[in-house]
């Protein structure tokens, strides 16, 4: 390739930036001084352009210190990484949290889903709006969950420096939104992570036990309370023998999909090509969704040691975990627990002293939905266009890096600490048959303790939402968040197993369980959910890219009509969704139209 | 004397097309299959020349076993496989593709398309006159060839030829997301600031003539452009001792476009600047 850089130039501090993350450069080939060696050797080529991987975190090192992308910027990137600069463009592009544009150095994100929207979104952005104006020094945008659904109305902000710095106020009232984009470094501190946990601290819990209980700062804390009990069971039993429980114990993934994780394990062990990788999808961003965030947050080292044994089991000796770039909390512990891990070796080319090599990099997100796909995951992590693949080749096969991967998200990975550790007759005995084991939910919305809860899966939704005390006047629920579907108040005995939630006709999903009562119109909602789908369609298939522009339009006309008023337009939006869910490259939108649907034909909006 | 490689032998494959039994070479795909049978699939992302990049949807099939319809230019056939290219599931996706299509972009140009509407029962109409469009104007920045986003359907094709199937520039890439996604240089710049070698090979592969040489671009803009009077004529570039096959494309004893056939071994449709573009000196007639 032939690249062309254009003449613009970096500031010092764009720089700065881009060569704290990389390194100084070796040579004028990469944006160094020209010296007469550079005359004799052209360096860069092959061995540069292996590090495409690194445009995400470039992007990020320079959106973090200066907050936004120049064109200068952007170039040095690209001459240091050996990226054409109309990719790195159409990179940064992508991603929501990125500006291509100049921009204040603060950004306040408000988030406007569907639980803040219940808890009074649209007032406290009004409110915001009216104090942060133009000239103010703030950047307001309003946009997708932020992952605070039980502490809703939430804002994030953002201040680009070095160190960045970042403020979360939830629930947030106008004052304490501005104070925490005016003056980050002196905001409150977040509450502490249990209270996001209403069950904290009870006797009993397997997924959660730790959460609120442990220092999550604490490696030894960790271990007192049984922490890398299962990474040496892991290692008494042998790869093959992990596997061997995991399958046993029936688990199948928490992200939605259920498929079985000791079969995708087995699958990914047994390929020939090599290396192998392990990667975790951290990258929790269904609206409503936060059981990840207080599993990172509150546990760090869980992940860590769940990582470590994954990675183990499956013949791979790297591990990525990709986190949602909204999470500020969560990388900075799970960056400590890491440091942590590595420096006592259970990290490294020889944890435990058992000669196992095993070591984990964190790659953040910056604002796409769609990077929590697997395969856009992989394309994020490569430095490409978060933009899904299409199947086969599956990624036990072909993943990231074109090898054998085996994806996980958090939930998931968590669970195969209490399988190794109690044994996968005792893990199986929780639960159903067909659904075994502990279930994280995160129930938000119209309820007096919304949170993340554990309860064996079997549990009716009634009484999940009578132990988070559902206000009266409830008027639907929603399960699975935005990609999943609405019931109604007279379906409460639906048991949440994947089985069960099939049978009802609905979902069970990420396991979102957002409660609404009367005071939010419905059509309102699903417009937001349409809107959410319009946004973060990745623009590759047509179904998606124009089927979510269709079904956004069909449903703003109809905000206000019933009946026979509505159904040209119902009948329109059915048959967009078909060809949506038929005809769809990945899962964003094969499901973009399942809410809606579930809306319409259960919930009798419209009528 | 040209040889044609014949590469290894491939072994057979069988499985089901519309109930009549298909044999093809392991390797081949479902739509390659359905072509050989006779089978008439839409498509306009599929590539002669390129990796399938099954963006658009417009050939999606059903096959037997699969939750979701699959796009045939890409999905290999296997053995056994059972395969339905015309029931209504499928037939509904193409209809709805083409109407999002057809309502959001400007399908003038596009070959068949309007055929094919007529043929799924398409009525791009129904989404009302509010019904978002690209609305891009035509980029005119060069003397070449125009970029006239307003016709994108965003195929990828230009994006893959450029990139590293064939032209290794990297002139251009899909910038922004969503429904806002468009092809676009670095920076939105115009094309004379990019790193764009105008061989354009990106013309060439684009199905719809939202990229097209600024001659054609030109006579269609004054209502002179009339394909039913071209002839084509094959000759040998004589710039270089590559030695391209070019079709020369003459209207009124004109030439108003070169192309390379997509089947030559040496080109395979691909040509440079100057095999593309550098013609005028031959009808220079002072």
């Amino acid at each position: 390739m032939d690249l062309h850089f254009g003449d613009s130039l970096p500031t010092d501090e764009e720089r700065a930036a881009v060569d704290a993350l990389l390194g100084p450069p070796d040579s004028s080939w990469e944006g160094a001084d020209r010296s007469d060696a550079d005359l004799r050797w052209a360096r860069g080529g092959r061995r540069a352009r292996d590090r495409r991987d690194l445009l995400l975190p470039g992007l990020h090192a320079i959106n973090d210190r200066i907050g936004w992308i120049s064109e200068g910027a952007l170039g040095h990137l690209c001459r240091r990484l050996t990226v054409p600069p109309a990719e790195a463009y159409g990179v940064a592009t992508f991603y929501a949290m990125f500006s291509v544009r100049p921009r204040p150095a603060t950004v306040l994100h408000l988030c406007t889903d569907l639980a803040c929207a219940a808890a009074g979104a649209s007032e406290l952005c009004a409110g915001v709006a009216a104090r942060l104006g133009p000239d103010s020094g703030v950047q307001v945008e309003r946009g997708p969950c932020l992952g605070l659904c039980e502490r809703a109305p939430a804002a994030l902000a953002v201040r680009a420096g070095d160190p960045v710095r970042t403020a979360v106020a939830a629930p947030a009232t106008v004052e304490e939104a501005v104070r925490a984009a005016d003056a980050p470094d002196s905001a409150p501190e977040e509450p502490p992570v249990a209270t996001a946990v209403p069950q904290a601290g009870r006797e009993g819990l397997v997924l959660l036990g730790r959460v609120g209980v442990v220092d999550p700062a604490s490696l030894d804390d960790y271990r007192a309370h049984g922490g890398y009990t299962a990474l040496r069971r892991a290692f008494a039993l042998g790869p093959a023998g992990v596997i061997r429980e995991v399958t046993d114990s029936g688990l199948v993934g928490r992200g939605g999909a259920a498929f079985p994780t000791g079969r995708k394990w087995q699958a990914t062990a047994s390929q020939p090509d090599h290396p192998h990788h392990l990667v975790c999808n951290a990258d929790e961003s269904e609206p409503g969704t936060f059981k990840d965030r207080v599993l990172m947050e509150g546990d760090p080292y869980a992940l860590v040691e769940a990582m470590t044994i994954a990675g183990y089991a499956t013949g791979a000796h790297q591990g990525h975990l990709y986190l949602r770039g909204e999470y500020p909390r969560a990388l900075r512990r799970l960056e400590h627990a890491i440091a942590q891990a590595r420096a006592r070796g259970f990290l490294g080319d020889d944890v435990l002293g058992r000669g196992y090599a095993f070591d984990i990099e964190i790659r953040r997100g910056a604002g796409a939905y769609i990077c929590g796909e697997e395969t856009a995951l992989f394309n994020s992590i490569e430095g490409y266009r978060g933009e899904p693949r299409s199947k086969p080749p599956f990624p036990v096969e072909k993943g990231l890096f074109g090898k054998p991967t085996v994806e996980n998200n958090v939930e998931t990975l968590v669970n195969v600490l209490p399988i190794l550790t109690m044994g996968a007759p005792a893990y199986a005995a929780i639960g159903t048959e067909g659904s075994t084991g502990p279930k994280l939910y995160c129930v938000s919305g119209s309820v007096a303790r919304p949170g993340v809860y554990e309860l064996p899966f079997g549990a009716t939704l009634g009484e999940l939402l009578r132990l988070a005390g559902v206000r009266d006047g409830l008027r639907a629920v929603l399960l699975g968040g935005a990609a999943g579907g609405f019931v109604r108040p007279d379906e409460l005995d639906i048991p949440l197993t994947f089985e069960g939630t099939r049978e009802a006709g609905t979902t069970l999903g990420s396991g979102v369980v957002m409660a609404f009562d009367d005071s939010v119109p419905l059509p309102r909602l699903l417009l937001r959910i349409a809107e959410f789908f319009r946004e973060e369609s990745c623009g590759q298939c047509v179904p998606c890219r124009v089927g979510t522009v269709r079904q956004e339009e069909a449903l703003r006309r109809i905000t206000e009509r019933t009946g026979a008023a509505a159904a040209g337009d119902i009948a329109l939006l059915r048959e967009i969704g078909r060809a949506m869910r038929d005809a769809s490259i990945c899962g964003l939108g094969q499901t973009a139209w399942n809410a809606v649907e579930s809306a319409i034909d259960r919930l009798g909006a419209y009528t | 004397m040209t040889v044609t490689p014949l590469g290894i032998p491939r072994r057979l494959l069988e499985f089901t097309i519309d109930g009549e039994p298909a044999r093809v070479p392991e390797g081949s795909t479902v739509l390659d299959a359905c072509r050989a049978a006779g089978k008439d699939i839409p498509t306009l992302c599929q590539g002669d020349t390129l990796r399938p990049k099954n963006a658009c949807r417009v050939c999606v099939v059903e096959v037997e076993g699969a939750r979701t319809l699959v796009p045939a230019c890409s999905r290999r056939a296997e053995p056994g496989m059972v395969v339905r290219t015309g029931t209504e599931r499928a037939r509904h996706s193409r209809k709805i593709v083409l109407e999002l299509l057809a309502s959001s972009v400007d399908l003038s140009t596009t070959p068949r398309a309007a055929e094919w509407i007529k043929e799924y029962g398409a009525k791009p109409d129904r989404f009302g006159p509010g019904a978002a469009r690209l609305n891009e104007e035509p980029k005119v920045d060069n003397d070449l060839y125009v970029r006239d986003y307003g016709k994108c359907i965003l195929c990828y094709k230009c994006v893959d030829a450029c990139g590293d199937q064939w032209q290794n520039t990297f002139a251009i890439s899909v910038v922004g997301r969503g429904f806002d996604a468009r092809i676009a240089v670095e920076q939105d710049a115009p094309l004379t600031d990019s790193a764009c070698v105008y061989c354009g090979n990106c013309v060439e592969v684009c199905p719809t003539g939202a990229l097209s040489p600024r001659t054609e671009f030109d006579m269609r803009a004054a209502g002179t452009w009339d394909a039913s009077r071209q002839t084509e004529t094959s000759t040998v570039c004589a710039y270089c001792g590559v030695g391209c096959t070019l079709t020369l494309h003459v209207q009124d004893n004109e030439i108003v476009k070169v192309t390379s056939p997509h089947d030559n071994p040496v080109t395979h449709g691909n040509l440079c600047i100057k095999g593309r573009f550098g013609y005028q000196h031959v009808q220079n007639r002072g």
